[in-house]
């Protein structure tokens, strides 16, 4: 029987290499590019026609829409209006990579740790750009805490710089780690149904019950991922 | 004489139209730490971030410890403190995820932010 780690091998569909560099087009290349064809796909066919009493898929679209738009409203106010397009291509890239990664036989690319350390660190890098753009210099006053005594300065400061540069590692480690568990898990459980025989009905039941829960996980870590991100330009804005 | 009521109607209509958006803009506004609180509150989505959250500060805190190990040639005593420094990192992570002040590193409660949410105290945080 397969290993249930089997899922997330990568192995090169169109092998390419530019100068001594690996740079294959993968099998976890080939869904990301689904992704954001069924993401741009949804979108653009669900604004196609924009009827005033919006069909299914057009209301799909709005609800996700305004999902986002709420979420940096209500996280960073209403400067945040020009940052809702990268909120929003990053919330539905990993919400559309989680849930393929969902249907049977597909490879789940938010499950390696390189592509969403490569989101958290744009992410990252970019609202410390923001900061700097937005403040200068006083960026710098992010990592001392009000009403900070002076001799506390020397032990602060490291606490403060380690807590804001563990921000892209836990940000990519719970998408990573969520999706990692969850389908290995699934594996395991589903790999007990051949083996137990006719008792393979209590996996069996497990697995129906565990699908739910992935997909509900798939939800909930595009959330997560995207009110992070929200909150990050919020604190990088609105400096004290 | 039939324009004069318009134009003030329209000027009217302005007026309450910037006092309306103003108050939007307050009601929702960034700094506020209420609809940061409200996000927060969605459970599930709140339990998932404590475990990573303290423990990305502590990988943080040990990988400079032994990075400034390796180059200094101090064997143990940068793990050590960058350790220390870590774990502490990770725990006021936790404390202001719990205490409403999201995961800002850094956090000041403004003047104007006491005046108005001062009878919820601390718990609204930014």
């Amino acid at each position: 029987m397969a290993s249930p780690l089997q899922q997330f091998e990568i192995h090169p569909i169109i092998p390419l290499n530019a100068g001594g560099v690996d740079i294959s087009f993968t099998n976890s290349s080939l869904y990301m590019v689904a992704t954001v064809v069924l993401c741009a796909g949804f979108v653009l066919l669900g604004t196609r026609r924009s009827a005033v009493v919006p069909g299914r898929l057009q209301a799909a679209v709005e609800i996700s829409y305004e999902f986002i738009a709420n979420l940096l409203r209500d996280t960073v106010g209403s400067q945040g209006r020009s940052y809702f397009p990268f909120v929003f291509t990053l919330f539905m890239f990993v919400l559309i990579g989680n849930l393929l990664g969902m249907t049977p036989y597909s490879f789940t690319f938010t499950s390696h740790i390189i592509v969403t350390f490569a989101m958290a660190a744009v992410v990252f890098i970019g609202v410390t750009i923001l900061g700097f753009a937005k403040h200068g210099m006083h960026f710098f006053s992010f990592f001392v805490p009000p009403g900070t005594p002076l001799p506390l300065y020397p032990l602060l400061i490291p606490i403060e710089v380690i807590s804001y540069l563990s921000r892209p590692i836990s940000l990519s480690v719970r998408l990573f780690a969520n999706m990692l568990a969850g389908h290995t898990l699934l594996k395991v459980i589903a790999g007990f149904i051949g083996l137990l025989g006719a008792a393979g009905v209590v996996p069996l039941v497990f697995v129906v019950a565990l699908t739910g829960l992935e997909i509900l996980i798939a939800f909930l870590q595009a959330y997560v991922f995207a009110i992070l991100t929200c909150l990050y330009i919020n604190d990088a804005l609105h400096l004290h | 004489m039939t324009e004069d009521p318009k134009r003030a109607s329209l000027e009217n209509l302005e007026a309450r139209l910037s006092a309306a958006r103003k108050q939007h803009d307050e009601a929702v506004g960034g700094r506020s730490g209420k609809g940061r609180k409200k996000n927060d509150q969605n459970g599930l989505g709140f339990a998932m971030r404590i475990g990573t959250d303290l423990v990305a500060a502590l990988v943080v805190g040990v990988g400079i410890g032994v990075l400034l190990d390796y180059w200094l040639d101090t064997k143990p005593w940068f793990l050590i403190v960058f350790f220390l420094l870590g774990a502490a990192a990770g725990f006021l992570n936790i404390f202001r995820l719990v205490s409403g002040y999201g995961l800002a590193a850094g956090y000041k409660k403004t003047d104007d932010d006491d005046g108005i949410e001062d009878p919820k105290g601390s718990k609204d945080g930014k």
